[in-house]
């Protein structure tokens, strides 16, 4: 099989690498490239637990080839941080305590980014359809939502809803 | 409801810090099983049955094994052959046997999706090639999925040699009913004949998968000497090392299982499916191989809870005493025995108290995957069929569902369906409080509905171990041998701090490997914050005994002399060089066994003499000061 050599940048840094043609993106950034902390839950874009960013918009990494990543802009959970200073999102999710195994959490994590990036004052009902494409299995969903609407306040430098 | 009458304010229990395995969990570091890679690592891949039913005829891996990259093919015959064990290692038992041909199938295929053959090779791709290169022939044999079409005259039987536990005389034929369990007593019949009022009905369940998000997998390595090593995520590495070395027929201690992080059990994961076949081929290959499922393999073969068809029937006199209940189920019990059965009926009405009873459950072999443990496995589905009889019933006799609960529920003393008593389980203590609740009697609005059942599960105990060290700057480490599934290093973590009575931060929670602590028994059963918190808080219970015996010994007093308080117990003199033990204190406990104190170790080095009064403000313990060590390790 000919594989496919691929230029592209990670949080930031630039990245090659060669694939498979059916490879996905999702692959290629967990095995290739090291950064696991995008999950694979179902592979059929049901779960989120593999959401990234691509070229700003987001995406199910599993559902993308990873020959599509070729010129773009990929960022991922381990971007999200700033060295050791955790996003708002971060923090709010361990203050509320929003994640119990922990699996679901780095696509929740992505996601909720994302809105709050395009949108920094969403209703609650607003956070609830955005994360509508992530699966969490254990914790149930309130907490998240309550870390989201936490972390959009203090992005808004509001006081933080107890 | 066990809890004491006269709480004592405590300084962390109940506060809610963050957790300690939080920013890896918040930042993509935490290690889950689908994450780990070791160097030389083999990429494995499993051919599935796609025949529900079907004999293994002849597997040919010839072609796989020529294949480029490939470098081991494995299946059922590199398996060893087992003597029958039934063993306890999760939330209900397993024959060896059975889980040995659920990894690998042996002779037949029991299910659409169980494991037949397995390949490792260099890469994911050649991996999956290679197995479109096994030829397997099967002989496909008629097929069953149906709880009563399994027990039907003339249905297909799955194994031959399962003759229906918990009957006597042993049955003369092999069935597809693995175990029946009856508990019970009293006129059933004569008692729902003079009832007031009765309801019967027959409610079904379908089977249903677990869900956790994160799929199955491991990396196994297993060298020439015999040793070898496992990373995987389950709720037990110790079931996993205990099951796996004898479906191996290997010694135990030669499997070190190391847990990572797990992505969700919920009872599912409290088995074995692939470190089996992953040991296999690391040892026809000598490297270490992984073996990971996708979301489709997961559903396929592994779980789910049981499916079940349950049949109630109820009776209440006019006044609302239940005078006679019925309750006889089927359970999925899969192409294995599962064993939840006995649970379903411990469960079924364990919670009321009733004069005439009989529960009567069964489990059911069939063409599906092994029902596991799922959340209180076995009583769910027979919950919701009698909490639903209970309304219908309600509403028969014109009574509120909640007083109707009310006026039969168990308290302490009571029998349960074995007939031993029960203790004080505060079943009555919770419905008085949700009737007394607002919700209960707030108006409703458009499409609300308002409901009440109640239900039973045990609390169970088990074995854990638990490793407290000190080190020589008065910081602890905390080590279980429970996965933590949702937080447990910190429960762990709060109640070690609430006995040594330092800062939460002082006091840092891991999972060992079963190599580093002692045997500990599964994180299920709603066992672990009980029993492994007990462990906790026995073997720091240990570390302070331990260290007031040494400082009254350095000190030259009585051990009682000795006081154990909060704040800072300073050094003679902060400019006195800090005294340092050889080695950091040790202790450990099992929960079940009593307090047992790590060899003592000679004190080494100078003492000097602490006042053991002095106080301040601080954050300095008396553990910090009697290791001659500050917390935190400035001087104030």
């Amino acid at each position: 099989m000919t594989k496919i050599h691929v230029s592209t940048t990670v949080n930031g840094d630039a990245a090659e690498f060669l694939c498979e043609p059916a490879s996905s993106l999702l692959d290629v950034l967990r095995d290739t490239l090291g950064l696991t902390g995008s999950k694979e839950g179902c592979g059929s874009g049901d779960c989120g637990a593999c959401t990234v960013m691509l070229d700003g918009e987001m995406v199910c990494s599993c559902l993308v080839l990873a020959a599509e990543a070729e010129g773009r802009t990929v960022a991922t959970i381990e971007g999200v941080a700033e060295g050791s200073v955790l996003h708002p999102v971060q923090q709010k999710f361990l203050e509320h305590a929003a994640l119990q195994c922990g699996f679901c959490t780095p696509g929740f994590i992505v996601a909720a980014k994302a809105l709050l990036d395009r949108n920094p004052n969403p209703t609650e009902t607003e956070v609830r359809y955005w994360l509508a494409g992530n699966l969490c299995r254990c914790t149930g969903y309130d907490k998240i939502v309550r870390a989201v609407m936490a972390a959009a306040a203090e992005l808004r430098q509001e006081r933080t809803p107890a | 409801m066990n809890a004491p009458e006269t709480m004592k304010p405590f300084r962390h229990i109940g506060t809610r810090p963050v957790r300690p395995d939080g920013v890896d969990k918040v930042t993509g570091r935490a290690l889950y099983s689908p994450d780990f890679k070791a160097p030389g690592m083999l990429w494995g891949a499993i051919l599935r049955s796609p025949h529900p039913h079907a004999r293994i005829v002849s597997i040919d891996t010839k072609k796989a094994e020529a294949l480029a990259g490939v470098k081991a093919v494995a299946t059922g015959r590199d398996m060893p052959t087992l003597e029958s064990l039934v063993m306890h290692v999760g939330e209900g038992a397993s024959d060896i046997v059975d889980v040995s041909h659920n990894c690998l199938a042996f002779d037949k295929v029991l299910y659409e999706g169980h494991a037949v053959a397995a390949v490792a090779a260099t890469s994911p791709e050649i991996a999956r090639e290679a197995l479109g290169l096994i030829a397997v022939e099967y002989e496909e044999l008629p097929f069953v999925l149906g709880l009563e079409e399994a027990l039907a005259e003339g249905a297909p039987v799955l194994h031959d040699n399962v003759f229906t536990k918990g009957v006597e005389p042993k049955p003369d034929k092999p069935s597809n009913a693995a175990m029946r369990v009856e508990m019970g007593g009293g006129d059933i019949e004569g008692a729902l004949a003079s009832a007031a009022a009765t309801v019967s009905g027959r409610y079904t369940l379908q089977p249903v998968h677990q869900g956790y998000i994160e799929p199955h997998a491991c990396v196994a390595s297993w060298n020439g000497d015999g040793q070898a090593q496992i990373w995987t995520s389950s709720q037990g590495h110790f079931a996993v090392r205990s099951l796996t070395a004898s479906v191996l027929a290997m010694p135990q201690a030669d499997i070190r299982v190391t847990p990572l992080e797990i992505g969700g059990g919920f009872g599912g994961k409290t088995t074995i499916y692939l470190e089996p076949v992953a040991m296999v081929l690391s040892k026809k290959s000598g490297r270490p191989v992984r073996l990971a499922m996708t979301r489709e393999e997961v559903f396929r073969a592994t779980g789910p809870a049981p499916g079940a068809v349950i049949d109630v029937r109820l009776g209440a006199a006019a006044d609302g005493t239940l005078v006679a209940v019925d309750v006889q189920f089927l359970y999925h019990s899969g192409a294995f025995t599962a064993n939840d059965a006995g649970a379903g009926v411990a469960s079924a009405i364990g919670h009321y108290r009733i004069a005439n009873t009989r529960v009567v459950g069964t489990e059911v072999l069939c063409n599906r995957p092994a029902a596991k443990a799922y959340r209180a496995p076995g009583a769910p589905q027979v919950n919701f069929a009698v909490e639903s009889a209970m309304d219908e019933l309600a509403a028969r006799l014109g009574i509120d569902p909640l007083d109707f609960r009310l006026k039969n529920a168990a308290a302490e003393g009571d029998p349960q369906t074995s007939g031993l008593p029960w203790g004080r389980i505060g079943y009555i203590e919770c419905l008085e409080a949700a009737k007394a609740h607002p919700h209960w009697s707030a108006p409703l609005g458009p499409n609300q509905g308002r409901g009440v059942a109640g239900g039973y599960w045990g609390n169970y105990g088990g074995p854990s171990t638990v490793n407290v060290s000190v080190a020589e700057d008065g910081t602890i480490t905390v080590a279980t041998g429970s996965p933590d599934i949702g937080g447990s290093r910190a429960s762990m973590a709060i109640m070690a701090a609430e006995v040594l009575d330092v800062p939460y931060e002082q006091v840092r929670a891991v999972v060992a490997d079963t190599a580093s602590i002692g045997v500990s028994m599964v994180t299920g059963g709603s066992r672990t914050t009980f029993a492994t918190g007990m462990a906790t808080v026995q073997a720091a219970g240990e570390v302070k005994r331990l260290l007031r015996e040494r400082a009254a010994r350095m000190w030259g007093v009585a051990t009682d002399q000795v006081e154990w308080r909060s704040g800072p117990a300073m050094s003679a003199s902060c400019a006195t060089p800090p005294f340092r033990m050889s080695a950091p204190r040790s202790t450990r406990t099992t929960s079940k066994a009593r307090s047992r104190a790590a060899p003592r170790r000679a004190s080494a080095g100078r003492s000097t003499r602490p006042i053991s009064t002095a106080r301040t403000a601080g954050s300095i313990t008396r553990a910090s000061s009697i290791t001659g060590c500050r917390w935190p390790p400035t001087c104030r």
